[in-house]
């Protein structure tokens, strides 16, 4: 594990200038995950934000080879780069060792790419796959997705005189890829470099499959100032909304144990999207949504050994 | 030496796979293509090729990878049909459009629905306008032999392009035939060492690929695929000779089948051709002047050599094996007498859909084709331009 000031050493593979917002997740974990690799790096990009912001033509943010097929297959083409390495590497055409990462949203990852991401880890590549979750499609202006939380304000699950946001609860993705019995998976936050570069690292160095689902905060989307960003992200973390763990070769861990778990209420407060569930007739939601939470983190809890 | 072995179009297509020895294979069973699939991975599992065989979880992730492969910077080939073509096409575009020498075998079967596991070309039509070039195939034989001319095309430098060769579902993918393969060195001499051209492994030299192209240049990067796949004609051409000298069996863009002097002319591709073939020999035994121009290069379009073949004639008979909805003819019809526009004096021109679902097409069906457009030159004009062969109405 590399210290902060080796960290900042390391070559920017994601570089200044890109037109992501300020105040977005996204670069923050991406330029951590790639700083964490301490070979050459490939990488493989879903559309989404990252990936329209970073490369507007004839411009590129990426100091390493980069590859954006389409929405639905980052999985599918980093699966095809390192097959291409595999078979260059067993003919004696390539020496060195390289790594092989995908990058992709809530919306290129649980909903449209979930397909993808199955059959690869399946077939077990040696790649990484990270999920840079904000929780709705943001790039085409904030709809829900399946990483959406309860309750949640977005453009297709608007709160109105009927509904109250979305009506249903997230997916629970990081377990979902933890059933493919791949040897690494984790859930990390943009907000907590420690964790997330130690996860990276593992990650990386893992020979198959690897995929960290990372909570990156969109403040366009969740409604809070840019400044606010690595607070909420943190807050998240701290009231159980986003646990931090790791399944190693099918051991959980618990990466992170609040001092204090704090009430989900805290988080929704500070965000614009859950604005309406403060109202008092919305009171039974902020409940449903807390009870959601505490039994999710309780069955993590046990799986960790830690209950 | 070569080998003459009995083989269906499935297995020539797996021979040439095998002997070309991709780097990556990454292909998705689906009826009738599944048979050259299973024999390759065969060859995968007997140690016989050195090719990564990436058994995909569908279609789309097949071309995914195949274009993440190929970027990557290597040889890489994949086969389809039908449903799976159509499951690629959103990935189709963007393999030509990244200039990545991919060689797809698709074995052409009808489009759902309803669903139906015969030949007609309506996928493959489907994929004409993605930027691909297209080989169509007569026979098995013609299915080995554009597979490895296909490679050669792809990777040429003046190209750099994917290319599809297709091959008749069941009439040819199903049914053994007499193939000669060339020797493995004569092929593996033939389509020569992968030359890479900005591949992703070049760590030290990082290129982008598939970055946000806008109004600003999108337009431009457009113009320049127009003009590399209209390029690529006379390469097809050079390695159709080539070819020719290590194999004996020369290939141009179309095949003129005793159209010196034929007055009418059925135009085909695929397998119908054989057909066609026997149709000409019969009626130019009763005295007719007729002739077959075999389509092998559908994309690009060989417009000049289709004018200089068809332009003396009186009258052109289309044979359309798909249909184009709600359009003026079908596929192969249209660019046909498009192309023959311009001329100040052209042919009669009539289309006929034929053969959809796998209905078959019998020598008899082709006479009547050329007895309508005797009819219609007799009559000195096309009353009705788009007609059925082998309907029952």
């Amino acid at each position: 594990m590399p210290t902060l000031k080796e960290l900042a050493k390391r070559p920017e593979r994601l570089t200044p200038g890109h037109r992501l917002c300020a105040g977005c997740g996204a670069p923050i974990a991406v330029r951590l995950i790639l700083a964490a690799a301490d070979k050459p790096v490939v990488a493989a990009n879903a559309t989404g934000c990252l990936e329209v912001s970073t490369t507007i033509f004839p411009y590129t943010a990426w100091n390493i080879p980069w590859i954006h097929s389409a929405f639905e297959n980052a999985a599918a083409t980093i699966a095809g780069v390192e097959s291409m390495y595999r078979a260059k590497r067993k003919r004696g055409e390539i020496e060195e060792e390289i790594y092989f990462v995908a990058f992709g949203g809530d919306g290129g990852t649980y909903d449209i790419g979930l397909q993808a991401l199955s059959g690869a880890l399946e077939r077990g590549h040696r790649f990484l796959y990270v999920c840079y979750n904000n929780e709705a499609y943001m790039n085409t202006g904030i709809q829900r997705s399946s990483a959406t939380p309860l309750g949640a304000w977005t453009t297709t699950s608007p709160v109105g005189r009927v509904l109250p946001g979305k009506t249903q609860w997230r997916k629970n993705l990081t377990e979902i890829v933890a059933a493919h019995g791949i040897p690494y998976v984790a859930q990390s936050v943009a907000s907590n470099w420690r964790d997330l570069v130690a996860k990276a690292e593992k990650a990386f160095r893992t020979d198959g499959p690897s995929f960290i689902n990372v909570l990156a905060s969109c403040n366009r989307g969740w409604r809070h100032e840019p400044s606010e960003t690595l607070k909420i992200m943190q807050l998240a973390v701290d009231c159980c909304v986003w646990p931090l763990y790791e399944v190693e070769n099918g051991v959980y861990r618990l990466t992170y144990k609040p001092k204090e778990k704090k009430p989900v209420e805290e988080w929704l407060r500070v965000q614009g999207r859950f604005r309406h569930l403060l109202a008092p007739e919305n009171r039974h939601l902020v409940e449903a949504f807390q009870r959601y939470i505490d039994e999710e983190w309780e069955r993590l809890l046990k799986r960790c050994g830690e209950a | 030496m070569s080998k003459v072995l009995g083989l269906n179009g499935n297995a020539a297509a797996a021979h040439a796979m095998r002997q070309i020895n991709p780097h990556v294979v990454a292909a998705y069973p689906i009826t009738p293509q599944t048979d050259c699939v299973e024999r390759f991975a065969e060859f995968v599992s007997e140690g016989l090729v050195d090719t990564e065989f990436v058994t995909v979880e569908s279609e789309h992730s097949a071309l995914s990878a195949c274009i993440g492969a190929a970027a990557a910077g290597g040889r890489v080939m994949t086969a389809t049909s039908s449903q799976g073509l159509a499951l690629m096409w959103e990935m189709l575009y963007i393999a030509a459009s990244m200039r990545l020498p991919i060689v797809m075998m698709v074995v052409n079967r009808a489009l759902s629905g309803n669903i139906n596991i015969h030949c007609d070309h309506s996928d493959t039509m489907g994929a004409r306008d993605a930027g691909w070039i297209q080989l169509f195939s007569e026979n098995a034989q013609e299915v080995y032999d554009n597979m490895i001319q296909a490679v050669r095309i792809a990777e040429d430098m003046r190209v750099r392009l994917p290319v599809m060769v297709t091959q008749d579902g069941f009439i040819i993918s199903h049914a053994v035939e007499r193939v000669e393969l060339l020797d493995d060195d004569a092929v593996k001499n033939f389509v020569g060492p992968y030359r890479p051209l900005y591949p992703l492994l070049d760590v030290r030299n990082p290129v982008t690929y598939g970055p946000l192209d806008l109004f600003d240049y999108y337009f431009e990067h457009k113009r320049s695929e127009i003009e590399a796949i209209d390029n690529c004609l006379p390469v097809i051409e050079e390695v159709g000779k080539e070819f020719g000298k290590l194999s004996g069996r020369s290939y141009g863009l179309l095949e003129e089948y005793r159209l010196e002097d034929a007055e009418y002319t059925v135009v085909a591709l695929g397998s119908t051709c054989g057909t066609a073939k026997e149709a000409v020999d019969r009626l130019r035994d009763r005295g007719k002047k007729v002739g077959l121009l075999k389509i092998r290069c559908f994309r690009p379009f060989p417009k000049d050599e289709v004018i200089r073949a068809l332009a003396p004639r009186k009258g052109v008979a289309v044979l359309d094996r798909s249909v184009v909805f709600g359009g003026f003819g079908g596929p192969v019809f249209t660019e046909i007498r498009s192309a023959l526009y311009d001329l100040p004096s052209r042919p009669l021109v009539i289309d006929f859909y034929y053969g959809l679902g796998g209905r078959d097409v019998y020598v008899e069906d082709i006479e009547k084709a050329f007895a309508r457009i005797e009819e219609v030159v007799r009559a000195g004009r096309v009353e009705k331009h788009i007609d059925y062969l082998g309907l029952r109405e």
